[in-house]
């Protein structure tokens, strides 16, 4: 198990600097350059004053000095001064993640228990009536993205022209004070997207489950149907749901983002469409480093929970 | 004159699709009188589902196609007085109808959207079948030979599926991006790959026979670099295949996106299928790796990848509905769903109708090839 995690700890730093750097260059493009440059000054500087404050500021150094140097910094945790709120980026940084953490926190809170129910009373009888319906339920949410449920929910639930007018289409309140008023559109969009997939992995590990030899055992015994579900399949079929609910926070990222544009809330993702708007180099650069951190992290995380919760698979 | 009710939109609405209709019509009326000998999608026509799934997506590629027959405005044309107007609003007195109403540039919702399908199928497909081309080709070998091929090209494929995909975006569609050469280089390399696949294909089957091998090579060849020239480099001599920057840049960030996933598809199924028994006989026979790859597993693992470019493309229209969405679309006037629900949400609160069809529609496109994928799943089990 040591060696499994030190192993997987190291892969996890070495793609970790892989992609930090793959950002830094990204970034840190010539034209991003001569970008920042015109804005730190006057818009109309001519190439040669572009050049000069570049080689001033030591723009011009090779990326992968820079890089380290970088890397040297942020490890000692100065991540920069962001151009566009005027700030060192670590203090923005901290409060906007823990807004999105609360919100991820909801979204979680909403879409695992659904989609584990919906996937759960699919499975159990696999081909059924309630099967079909539930698929279709689940196939109908993975194919309607935040963007577009987002405009439908607002439209039904929160228009002033039409609909039922009862939920606010805007969360910005939602950063002093979190009602259900104005916190329910945005979770819900961000849940429903998700939900489906988790439903259809869990659905399908369902139906695998329920045709294994102990659970024809434990009919034939003549435990009833409740029983079986709840007591013998439950913890078996929930395995891979479990690692599929660990992978989607990179797409529980894109989310997000969106549902943060569309509401106004301004978390992490907001943060990151500002960053890349306004060409705050430092700013996105740290952003996506956090990005790719907590994907990373979640892989291990799924990777280890996996081994834990199943006793069949031995790692050396 | 008054405003038409919706019962009158709708209507109006389902004629104007007309061509869509008869289109559909023929297809199914064919398909279903010879489902017996179409093979897998024969079999499609015995599930509801997979009927309802194919039927929406017939019905935008028909709307794609016939455009320019439904769209009663073009998509980008602006009539006065018509700005944010109520749906099925006259303009003027014999100038048609506003069916689902104007947006706030004053066009047509309803031709928006119908002109928003051809947007969509322009990309997606192509993008689809080109990261398809780049898994197959990467994921084969890396499947079926395992050791170091393997443990490069997945640590790479991890790499980018390490990214999450909206960061992606944002740091590779850019205006500043398209100043540098990074996505010329991306398409080079990425459309490299549909050439090496044929190449690979016809060589490793006719390889020992140059004189069968010749048309089939010379054909990739000439065919291949004439249009990889156009599209990666834009230096097509004849000028036939060429592409916006814009469309370039979003094109290959979508191809990067997806390549993995298929690859890390196509690499499993590889390592499951090269244990059978015609892997072995092929091995015996003295076949070429080559040769088992693209003619002896590729073939045997079409279902499973037939099923996943169904989902795929569903994916890529959300992608590209994702990207009009953050306003880094194909080109700020252009039809695109995404794009227009975008515009259409700033003002959602008081004017719902121009957000709502673009959304609508994507939905409906989406949800028929999910649904057809699942279909075509359900069948392939079968056999």
């Amino acid at each position: 198990m040591i060696g499994f995690l030190v192993k997987r700890l190291g892969l996890m730093a070495l793609t970790a600097l892989v992609l930090t750097f793959v950002v830094f260059a990204l970034t840190n493009l010539e034209p991003n350059l001569e970008k920042l440059a015109k804005e730190q000054n006057f818009s109309r500087m001519s190439d040669e004053q572009v050049a000069s404050w570049l080689e001033k500021e030591g723009y011009n150094r090779p990326l992968v000095n820079r890089y380290a140097e970088w890397v040297i910094q942020a490890g000692s945790g100065d991540l920069g001064q962001s151009t566009r709120f005027r700030e060192p980026v670590a203090s923005i940084l901290g409060p906007r993640l823990w807004l999105t953490a609360k919100l991820m926190f909801w979204v979680m809170i909403v879409m695992v228990p659904c989609a584990l129910a919906l996937g759960v009373l699919a499975g159990m009888r696999e081909g059924s009536r309630t099967d079909r319906t539930l698929s279709t339920v689940a196939i109908a949410s993975t194919a309607t993205p935040e963007y577009v449920s987002g405009v439908i929910l607002v439209t039904i639930f929160a228009s002033s022209a039409v609909g039922l007018k009862w939920l606010k289409g805007s969360a910005t309140s939602a950063a002093e004070n979190i009602t259900f008023e104005n916190f329910a559109l945005p979770v819900a969009t961000m849940a429903l997207y998700g939900m489906g997939y988790i439903a259809r992995m869990t659905r399908a590990s369902m139906a695998e489950v329920m045709t294994a030899q102990y659970i024809r055992t434990a009919r034939l015994k003549g435990v009833s149907f409740p029983r079986i579900v709840v007591g013998h399949a439950l913890r078996n079929a929930l395995i891979a749901p479990f690692t599929v609910i660990m992978l989607q926070f990179p797409w529980l990222l894109t989310g997000v983002v969106i549902v943060e544009t569309l509401f106004n809330y301004k978390g992490f993702g907001w943060l990151l469409v500002e960053a890349a708007s306004n060409n705050d180099i430092e700013l996105l650069l740290s952003c996506s480093v956090v990005a790719v951190v907590v994907v990373l992290a979640t892989q291990l995380i799924s990777d280890i929970g996996y081994v834990f919760l199943n006793p069949r698979i031995r790692v050396r | 004159m008054e405003p038409l009710g919706w019962g009158a939109i709708f209507a109006r609405m389902a004629l104007a699709f007309w061509p869509v209709w008869l289109s559909l019509a023929a297809v199914f009326a064919l398909s279903i009188g010879l489902r017996r000998r179409l093979g897998l999608y024969g079999r499609l026509f015995d599930s509801p589902m997979g009927m309802i799934g194919l039927a929406l997506v017939l019905f935008w590629v028909f709307a794609a196609v016939f455009a320019d027959v439904i769209a009663p405005f073009g998509p980008l044309e602006q009539y006065s007085g018509m700005k944010n107007i109520k749906p099925g609003a006259f303009l003027g007195d014999d100038g048609g109808v506003f069916l689902l109403g104007g947006d706030n540039l004053a066009r047509d919702v309803f031709s928006r959207m119908v002109h928003g399908a051809r947007t969509v199928l322009e990309i997606a497909p192509a993008a689809t079948l080109f990261a398809f081309m780049v898994g197959i080709t990467l994921g084969l070998p890396a499947g079926f030979f395992g050791g170091t091929v393997d443990t490069v090209l997945s640590f790479l494929a991890n790499l980018v599926l390490a990214f999450p995909v909206i960061l992606l975006f944002y740091l590779l569609v850019t205006p500043e991006m398209r100043e540098t050469a990074i996505p010329t280089a991306l398409a080079a390399t990425l459309f490299v790959f549909p050439i090496v696949f044929f190449l690979l294909l016809f060589w490793s089957r006719y390889g020992e026979d140059p004189a069968r091998a010749a048309p089939f090579i010379g054909t990739t060849l000439v065919l291949g670099l004439w249009v990889y020239s156009g599209l990666a480099f834009n230096a097509d001599p004849l000028g036939v295949f060429s592409m916006d920057p814009n469309l370039l840049n979003i094109f290959v960030s979508v191809v990067f996106v997806n390549a993995p996933t298929v690859f890390r598809i196509v690499r499993g199924l590889g390592m499951d299928i090269k244990t059978r028994d015609y892997v072995a006989a092929a091995q015996t026979r003295g076949e070429g790796a080559w040769y088992i790859m693209l003619w002896e597993i590729l073939p045997n693992v079409r279902g499973p990848l037939i099923v996943d470019f169904c989902l795929r493309l569903g994916y890529t229209t959300i992608l590209l509905g994702t990207l009009g969405f953050f306003g880094l679309g194909v080109s700020p006037e252009s039809p695109d769903w995404g794009m227009t629900i975008n515009e259409g949400r700033r003002l959602l609160s008081i004017y719902p109708h121009p957000a709502l069809p673009p959304a609508l529609a994507l939905i409906s496109m989406v949800l028929g090839l999910n649904l057809l994928a699942d279909g075509l799943r359900e069948q392939s089990m079968k056999d």
